[in-house]
């Protein structure tokens, strides 16, 4: 029971008369890295939205590190453990790579209210300890996001869950955008933090990252889980996958839900 | 050391410390350019310096008489500046500070009269005798308190009903004028207080620069180095990453925008005792010459970048300008031309700048 970091019961999220998640019962266990493979409007982001408390979920139960929960923001998800890294990727073109990381939770000096004093030091050095904890190469942490490539804003967005020891990371569609050696540079992080035993949720399109990268992988359909594949363990192809995804093949505990 | 970092691809070693030419820089050596352009003219038109002591009038190396005029000019507004630099910052806009001018220094000013003028009761009179002679501070509290409420109206309008800041504080632009006239009839309101008289007039007539230049580094400091000023670069840079980062982001813009509406109170403070009277048609224009120093400062309108060090800068390659022409003796007409060629060049540039950093 212990060793279950993340688990989802019945969750369930309808857009008005749109049901986009339907009774996704999920668990997800401490060190474990599972991806979520779909087509668009399978259910994936909407998944991650109920659980991270962007949106919030029609019925069931999100149980996180042994207890019931119910995220009403981003932030209360983040204070919790949970460590987003969004499609969308989050950060502030204009600000460096500690104010990045630090958004929303400046280390402060004095505390004075909203004019609380910053204290830049700290959260210079917390921001180097996190990239190397992290492996992420940025050249210069006092550039502007603005003048950074694609694979290194992405690692900013990943590092800041090196930042705040987060109990859980979920990454969504992390190399989309990225060129080959900057999706290596991610999936070398997602490694680091495979070996640091933190636990991860990858929602990715990629068959080939995702067979090299986790330990299961969990097929949403039309709303509803379709298939929970152990590759590390079991034989799967990445054709099974594929299946599973159009629809051609449903795993017998699910055939209820196609 | 702790700042040097080897994170660079293929071993690249980066100072942590070596920023990037600031765009600060580009303004200051425009505001030397402008300067060596009028000393230029003045050299071929009148046969003097612009600056610079020529004719020995004051035994100083600069022409000191000048230097206050083009400081002093521009410290009334330049406060207004302040407020507009955060809001623009933020990657809103506010119209309303000229009008909101207007009122607070009528209200302000009906605090701050005298009962006896040269013996007489005074003529301009607003209220009773009870109410006159107050000490300064009631004026003050009534103006920052005015400011404050008429900039937390344009917050909560733009941060709960969603219009955009342009909207929200024509509205205000329009609604305070209408209120300022209202005050009084629009009749002037006159003869203050001495207490309130030196506020504008101390210090030789300085008062009003040291209390922009005060609050331009108090500013630049809250910007700088505070969550606050942390949080309005965020929103203005990216709103939706502030906000799924936690910041509070409507709660931030109704405070932005009442210390815009604040600053405003202020800078009607010292207009109105700097005159010695208040007028329902004070401050009109003067959020547009806020918003034009901030641009030429460097401030970009789209939020997110720019400092007071900027806005300083902007105001004073405005403050040169105005008595550059003067200088020149050439008519105002030319003035107000020339001012609105270098607001659009400025944003042109800009905008140049901004392209050119993204495509590199």
């Amino acid at each position: 029971m212990s060793d279950i970091i993340l688990e989802t019961r019945d969750l369930t999220k309808h857009y008005g008369g749109v049901h986009a998640l339907q009774g996704a019962n999920f668990i997800l266990r401490k060190g474990e890295h599972v991806a979520i493979m779909g087509d668009n409007g399978a259910g994936k982001s909407t998944f991650v939205r109920q659980i991270t408390g962007v949106e919030q979920r029609t019925r069931g139960e999100v149980i996180f590190d042994g207890k019931p929960v119910h995220f009403e923001s981003p932030m209360d998800a983040r204070e919790a453990g949970i460590e987003t890294v969004f499609q969308t990727l989050a950060l502030a073109d204009e600000l460096d790579v500690p104010d990045n990381l630090f958004l929303g939770r400046e280390l402060v000096r004095f505390n004075l209210g909203p004019f609380s004093i910053l204290d830049y030091k700290a959260m210079r050095e917390r921001t180097m300890q996190a990239l190397e904890k992290t492996g992420v190469k940025i050249p210069n942490i006092r550039n502007t996001i603005r003048n950074m490539s694609g694979g290194q804003r992405q690692c900013v967005a990943i590092a800041r869950t090196a930042t705040f020891h987060s109990k859980l990371t979920i990454m969504d569609e992390p190399t989309a955008a990225l060129g080959v050696q900057e999706t290596a540079q991610v999936e070398n992080i997602v490694r680091t933090l495979k070996a640091a035993g933190e636990p991860l949720i990858l929602i990715s399109h990629n068959m080939r990252q995702v067979f090299d990268l986790v330990d299961r992988v969990v097929v949403f359909r039309r709303g509803r889980i379709c298939a929970n594949l152990d590759i590390k363990n079991q034989e799967f192809s990445g054709e099974d996958v594929v299946a599973y995804i159009t629809g051609a093949k449903t795993q017998p505990e699910y055939e209820d839900a196609a | 050391m702790a700042d040097q970092t080897t994170h660079g691809v293929g071993g690249l070693t980066f100072d942590a410390r070596k920023r990037a030419w600031p765009n600060e820089m580009n303004v200051f050596i425009a505001l030397i350019v402008i300067i060596l352009i009028f000393e230029a003219l003045g050299a071929m038109m009148m046969g003097q310096s612009f600056l610079f002591d020529s004719n020995d009038r004051f035994g100083t190396i600069f022409n000191e008489a000048r230097l206050k005029i083009i400081i002093l000019q521009v410290a009334i507004i330049g406060i207004i500046a302040i407020g507009s630099t955060q809001v623009i910052i933020s990657g809103g806009i506010d119209l309303s500070p000229g009008s909101i001018v207007g009122l607070t220094a009528m209200v302000a000013m009906s605090f701050a009269q005298t009962a006896l003028v040269n013996g007489n009761p005074n003529p301009k009179a607003i209220f009773s005798e009870t109410w006159m002679d107050l000490p300064v501070i009631i004026p003050i509290l009534v103006a920052l308190i005015i400011g404050m409420l008429a900039g937390m109206t344009n917050g909560l309008l733009i941060a709960y009903t969603r219009i955009p800041p342009f909207i929200a504080t024509l509205g205000m632009m329009v609604a305070a004028r209408g209120a300022a006239k209202w005050w009084s009839k629009g009749n002037p309101i006159s003869f203050p207080t001495d207490q309130f008289a030196s506020i504008g007039n101390g210090m030789n007539g300085w008062a009003p620069v040291l209390i922009f230049v005060g609050l331009a580094v108090l500013f630049h400091l809250i910007l700088k180095h505070t969550v606050y000023g942390k949080h309005t670069y965020a929103i203005g840079s990216n709103e939706d990453a502030a906000r799924m980062s936690g910041i509070k982001v409507a709660r931030h813009k109704v405070l932005v925008y009442t210390i815009a509406g604040m600053l405003a109170g202020l800078s009607a403070i010292v207009l109105a005792s700097k005159n010695l009277t208040a007028q329902a048609g004070m401050g009109v224009m003067y959020e547009l010459d806020a918003i034009a120093m901030t641009v030429i400062g460097g401030i970009s309108l789209a939020g997110g970048r720019g400092s007071l060090i900027g806005t300083v800068l902007g105001a004073l390659i405005f403050g040169v300008i105005i008595s550059g022409f003067t200088f020149l003796r050439l008519d105002a007409y030319y003035q107000e031309m020339v001012k609105g060629f270098i607001i659009v060049a400025a944003v042109v540039l800009d905008q140049w700048r901004q392209r050119r950093a993204i495509t590199r």
